[in-house]
């Protein structure tokens, strides 16, 4: 294993080090984690998404159009909501949602998928792939295919298809090809490794938007680099509140893309104490869970080293959680590197608490929010009251739970 | 010398292109791997691919994820491929043998423990489809000190910058992806791979094997005019599945198969 634990240890970041942070390197790589494990046809064309992005990065006119994009057609900046009614209820810290549910596809995922489509268009590619799981991403990815014209084609596991077809109909509305996945598990894992397949036999015209913070560099750099619009807005607007920073952060971590967003403008914040929130299932004992930095060990899948969810002789195993959004085996690289580095922490709730703080936060707040959201919410349950009303907390509300109403319905035992 | 470099040498000094088949090991039974193994040999393989089993195969199309399905339904791990290498030996001392699969596997069993128990077991060499040279450097170290080969891909997006690293990293010889796709993928341009083996050779000084939408013999015909080795993967793999019923029939049946690629090539190579 590449893994030096004393190099590690060597590189930690001590909490009140000042050290300013600027991972991943050249490479791609978080400490140990990230980089490009993928087959040679990849490297290259690799190399011209990550050098195109640079000059994107750089580009006023690129960044002046996407800003345009956020704000007219995605509905930016979010609010930032003071959960009076929930705080009192806690009896604890105040809590301030960041309203990444009030975006335009209902989630944080477009973010995301406006840069990349955009980066695309630059780089003069006329087809769109894009791997889904419960569908969020692939609505996101149909949803700016179609307004720029862009052929679009979603994976989808045949599993996930069957359990979310609400949101196959909008991608098929929207002129995307949903593309049944059959192969291993038929669920999101599976889904990315029929896209990588696709990208790699149609690389020339063909641009493969990855819907979270993983796969091969430059992925989980760039797609951070998109979503910490949320964490930028976060920081101003609760200083703007409060006149100070909030004393913790949670999100949600399935691969981990509205939490790195989040979380990246306050790294070097180091009195903000942050909380990454994972699938537990059915419990982390039972192994019916989601929980990779809670309870895998390091690997390297779909190009990426990283913690994953595998058996004594490397093999990915099957994931559970009652949200399709956190059901995939792995996380994105940075996460694992935040992990080990100590500036952040992992943890993870049950399907049961997550559904408890969803009945929660729509009973005292009118906001029904995502299954994903609902881990972070829980946990918020858990962590307010044991701190004091003048102390702030900052959840991100990642995403709204329409999309949701046949999961939750049939919990409590009704068919929609 | 390594075996592998010694059976390309000794194919040199005979005119003739090597046959590398590849199969998936434990498909469609762990039992049926070994005998098909020598039944390949007999029918004029010069060097075996053994598939380890892996649960996302990202680089391989449908036959050879089918395959890769039905070995882990048998549960084979790579303890059990080393454990088929070690029992092909001792019937076979001469063949080379890669493995060729996916990294995590690998790293769970740990870089040293692997090379160690691979070269005691008799393998040759290993190709890491997800592993390039950039990330590769502890682990080609770490299996050269065990005298294995690390084979490398190239593929047709591969500049020469990166052509150039790959050939000082690679041993034993390096595999020419033909198409841009998938294992079983697409047709192979014959003009198209003769020049890109031409450039390969230009640049580095190892065997250039050609693989990825060799089909039949009139494919591997035109490959082994222009390539140091043929490599043939899902053509074989999707004849086993075919059999999969009727496991006692797959070494005849494969051994038929490649003989008559066998004839083909040795008639291109002269």
């Amino acid at each position: 294993m590449a893994i030096n634990a004393d190099n590690r240890q060597a590189e930690r970041l001590e909490p009140g080090r000042t050290a300013t942070y600027d991972l991943p390197d050249a490479a791609g790589h978080f400490g140990p984690y990230g980089g490009m494990f993928v087959p040679e046809t990849l490297m290259h064309p690799l190399e011209e998404l990550r050098l195109a992005y640079e000059r994107c990065k750089a580009d006023p006119a690129f960044q002046a159009e996407m800003d345009a994009d956020l704000r007219d057609y995605v509905g930016r900046p979010s609010p930032l909501y003071h959960a009076e009614r929930w705080s009192r209820e806690l009896g604890g810290a105040q809590i301030y949602l960041k309203r990444e549910d009030l975006n335009h596809t209902g989630a944080h995922k477009v973010n995301n998928t406006i840069g990349q489509a955009l980066l695309a268009r630059r780089m003069g590619k006329t087809r769109i792939i894009a791997e889904t799981g419960a569908g969020q991403h692939g609505v996101a990815s149909a949803t700016v295919a179609a307004r720029l014209g862009l052929e679009c084609v979603v994976y989808m596991g045949e599993v996930d298809v069957a359990r979310q077809e609400a949101n196959v109909y909008r991608m098929r509305l929207l002129g995307a090809r949903v593309v049944p996945v059959t192969s291993g598990s038929r669920t999101l894992k599976d889904a990315l490794n029929e896209a990588m397949r696709d990208w790699v036999t149609n690389v020339d015209n063909t641009f493969y938007i990855i819907g979270t913070v993983a796969g091969p560099h430059p992925y989980p750099m760039m797609v951070r680099d998109f979503q910490t619009v949320i964490g930028r807005e976060a920081r101003a607007q609760i200083l703007e509140r409060t006149g100070r920073l909030p004393d913790a952060l949670i999100a949600c971590v399935g691969g981990g893309s509205n939490a790195i967003g989040l979380f990246y403008p306050f790294i070097e914040d180091r009195e903000v104490a942050i909380h990454g929130i994972e699938a537990a299932g059915e419990g982390i004992a039972t192994g019916h869970h989601a929980a990779p930095l809670t309870a895998g060990r390091p690997g390297v899948l779909h190009g990426n080293r990283t913690y994953l969810m595998e058996d004594a002789n490397g093999q990915i195993i099957e994931t559970h959680s009652i949200s399709a959004g956190l059901d995939y085996p792995g996380v994105g690289p940075e996460h694992a590197w935040l992990k080990d580095s100590g500036r952040a922490h992992y943890d993870a709730v049950t399907d049961d608490e997550a559904l408890a703080a969803f009945h929660h936060l729509t009973r005292t707040e009118g906001i029904i929010p995502a299954l994903e959201s609902s881990h972070a919410l829980a946990y918020a349950h858990k962590l307010a009251p044991t701190m004091r009303p003048d102390q702030s907390l900052l959840v991100n509300l990642s995403g709204r739970g329409d999309k949701d109403m046949h999961t939750v319905a049939r919990h409590d035992g009704l068919v929609l | 010398m390594s075996r592998i470099a010694k059976r390309f040498e000794q194919l040199k000094a005979r005119g003739r292109t090597a046959l590398v088949p590849f199969v998936t090991a434990g498909d469609p039974k762990p039992e049926t791997t070994v005998a098909l193994m020598h039944a390949m040999v007999a029918a004029g393989a010069d060097i075996i691919e053994l598939g380890v089993p892996f649960s996302d195969p990202m680089a391989d199309g449908p036959v050879i994820q089918r395959a890769t399905e039905r070995a882990l339904a048998n549960g084979v791990s790579l303890t059990h491929v080393l454990a088929m290498v070690r029992d092909f030996r001792e019937r076979d001392p001469e063949t080379p043998v890669v493995l060729m699969g996916y990294l995590n596997p690998i790293e769970v069993m740990g870089y040293a423990d692997f090379s160690e128990q691979a070269q005691a077991a008799g393998v040759d060499g290993a190709l890491i489809v997800d592993v390039p040279p950039e990330e590769g450097h502890e682990l080609v170290t770490t299996m050269k000190a065990h005298g294995l080969d690390l084979v490398y891909l190239l593929a047709p997006t591969s500049t020469e910058a990166r052509i150039a690293r790959i050939g000082e990293v690679a041993s034993g010889f390096v595999y020419y992806v033909s198409v841009k796709g998938v294992t079983g993928a697409g047709n192979l341009d014959a003009t198209d791979v003769a020049e890109h083996v031409a450039a390969i050779k230009s640049i580095i000084s190892l065997p250039v094997g050609v693989g990825f939408g060799i089909k039949d013999a009139e494919t591997a015909a035109r490959v082994a005019g222009v390539a140091d080795a043929v490599i043939v993967g899902s053509a074989i793999v999707g004849r086993i599945e075919s059999l999969a019923a009727t496991p006692e029939r797959i070494p005849g049946e494969i051994a038929d198969f490649l003989a008559g690629l066998r004839t083909a090539i040795d008639a291109a190579s002269v």
